[in-house]
């Protein structure tokens, strides 16, 4: 996904320039997500040529401020209601990976998933240090490492699926 | 005393292991019915830190534990637990240190249902000579640490699941204990319940103790500092140490794409 949403949710709360959403964008997702400066301008200019936003203008200091649309409006009311397709991943290279590695002679599949447990289980050792270290945090910034939480859990479980049904396969051939 | 064996003391600085196994084999049986639990297996854990151990049922992680805490003896290696060879003790001797140095928590609390819980917190001390009186401020005070207070006279049937595993780890807390051994201590305990006495075996640690936590959940072996992979009775991987910015930086990158 790219910060357009974000963008377009920060502009329907008040208008602002480059810098100022930048600023917001990371103040609102807790700093889990940095972004440049770059990123923020080449997603103005194309919302503008969509029609998404507007320039109101400059401000006093000579900032181009931007404002959201209608066109703008609806299409963030769609993005809030309409759900994430799980298929967001169609390419998950891991389950490319671990396909190719089942199919290909030669490729040692169980060192191959014991080496991504390993990984997975070493980052959620530290997203589960860092959710334990921070002391009163941001509830946006919870959220965020989580979702990372959950996410390198359901790896670990996806890959204890994966060696059970490749071991299995192995005895039987 | 004088009819027991010396037992065999490692010279040590505070730095050195709380718990060492060196090269351990553990096999049932014999002949055709051989089964070798555990081959070779070494792991040393420091003071501070909490080690997890991982594997499918049959890996050998409870015999590791078992070995550990001098439940069980090897076939083959040494256990040393802060500096003590346990092979080098008489029964008497081993049974005193399992009391005093190693803390126990199991998936079932295994607590006594006729004592109450500070009675069952502080009955490793009574056992070890301590007069009831004063083992129950010590008693208290491990029931405070682990969120219990105000429950002390309570029994287990009048407790959750929640709060028995967290008296049973006030039990295996208390005294000079360095050591603890948890089997699956989240059993069917709910998540948060889970998270809470996870809490609790991380902060005794961080203090200082050294634990060995048997589990089969990733997202509680999280709270160690470093995972061992056990298979078929060997530790086949490790979890690496210390690189937590990076893989944290990496995986919120690859969010933004």
């Amino acid at each position: 996904m790219s910060i357009k949403y974000g963008l377009l949710a920060l502009l329907r709360d008040r208008p602002g320039y480059g810098y100022q959403l930048r600023a917001e964008f990371e103040e609102a997702t807790g700093s889990t997500w940095p972004v440049n400066i770059g990123q923020v301008y080449t997603t103005l200019n194309r919302l503008e040529r969509d029609g998404l936003v507007a320039k109101t203008g400059e401000d006093a200091e000579g900032h181009v401020v931007y404002e959201i649309t209608a066109t703008g409006a609806d299409e963030l009311r769609e993005w809030f209601a309409r759900p994430i397709p799980l298929a967001a991943k169609p390419r998950d290279e891991l389950a490319v990976k671990l396909a190719l590695a089942v199919t290909v002679p030669g490729v040692d599949v169980a060192t191959l998933v014991q080496t991504q447990r390993s990984h997975a289980q070493t980052a959620l050792q530290e997203l589960t240090r860092l959710k334990l270290r921070a002391d009163s945090p941001h509830l946006a910034w919870s959220l965020v490492l989580e979702a990372q939480i959950f996410q390198a859990e359901a790896e670990i479980r996806w890959l204890d699926h994966v060696e059970g049904k490749v071991c299995r396969t192995n005895q039987n051939p | 005393m004088s009819d027991e064996p010396e037992p065999v003391v490692d010279l040590r600085s505070a730095a050195e292991p709380v718990v060492s196994l060196r090269d351990l084999t553990r096999v049932h049986g014999s002949g055709e019915a051989e089964v070798r639990a555990l081959i070779g297996v070494s792991l040393d854990v420091a003071p501070g830190e909490l080690v997890a151990v991982m594997g499918p049922s049959g890996s050998g992680k409870s015999t590791l534990l078992a070995l550990a805490g001098g439940l069980d003896s090897p076939s083959a290696g040494n256990v040393v637990v802060e500096g003590v060879h346990l092979s080098s003790l008489s029964k008497r001797q081993l049974a005193r240190l399992r009391r005093t140095s190693i803390g126990y928590v199991f998936q079932d609390y295994n607590l006594i249902p006729a004592l109450t819980a500070a009675e069952n917190v502080s009955l490793p001390l009574e056992l070890d000579g301590t007069s009831a009186r004063k083992a129950r401020p010590q008693a208290l005070a491990a029931l405070e640490e682990v969120g219990l207070t105000g429950l002390a006279d309570r029994f287990p049937d009048e407790m959750s699941g929640g709060q028995r595993q967290r008296t049973a780890i006030a039990r295996a807390l208390i005294g000079k204990r360095r050591l603890v051994l948890a089997d699956e201590p989240t059993g069917a305990l709910d998540s948060q319940t889970s998270e809470a006495v996870l809490g609790v075996l991380r902060a005794r640690c961080d203090a200082g103790a050294a634990g060995i936590l048997v589990t089969h959940e990733p997202r509680y072996a999280a709270y160690a500092d470093r995972t061992v992979f056990l298979r078929d009775g060997k530790i086949v991987d490790e979890t690496g140490p210390g690189t937590r910015r990076e893989t944290v930086q990496i995986s919120v990158a690859g969010a933004a794409e």
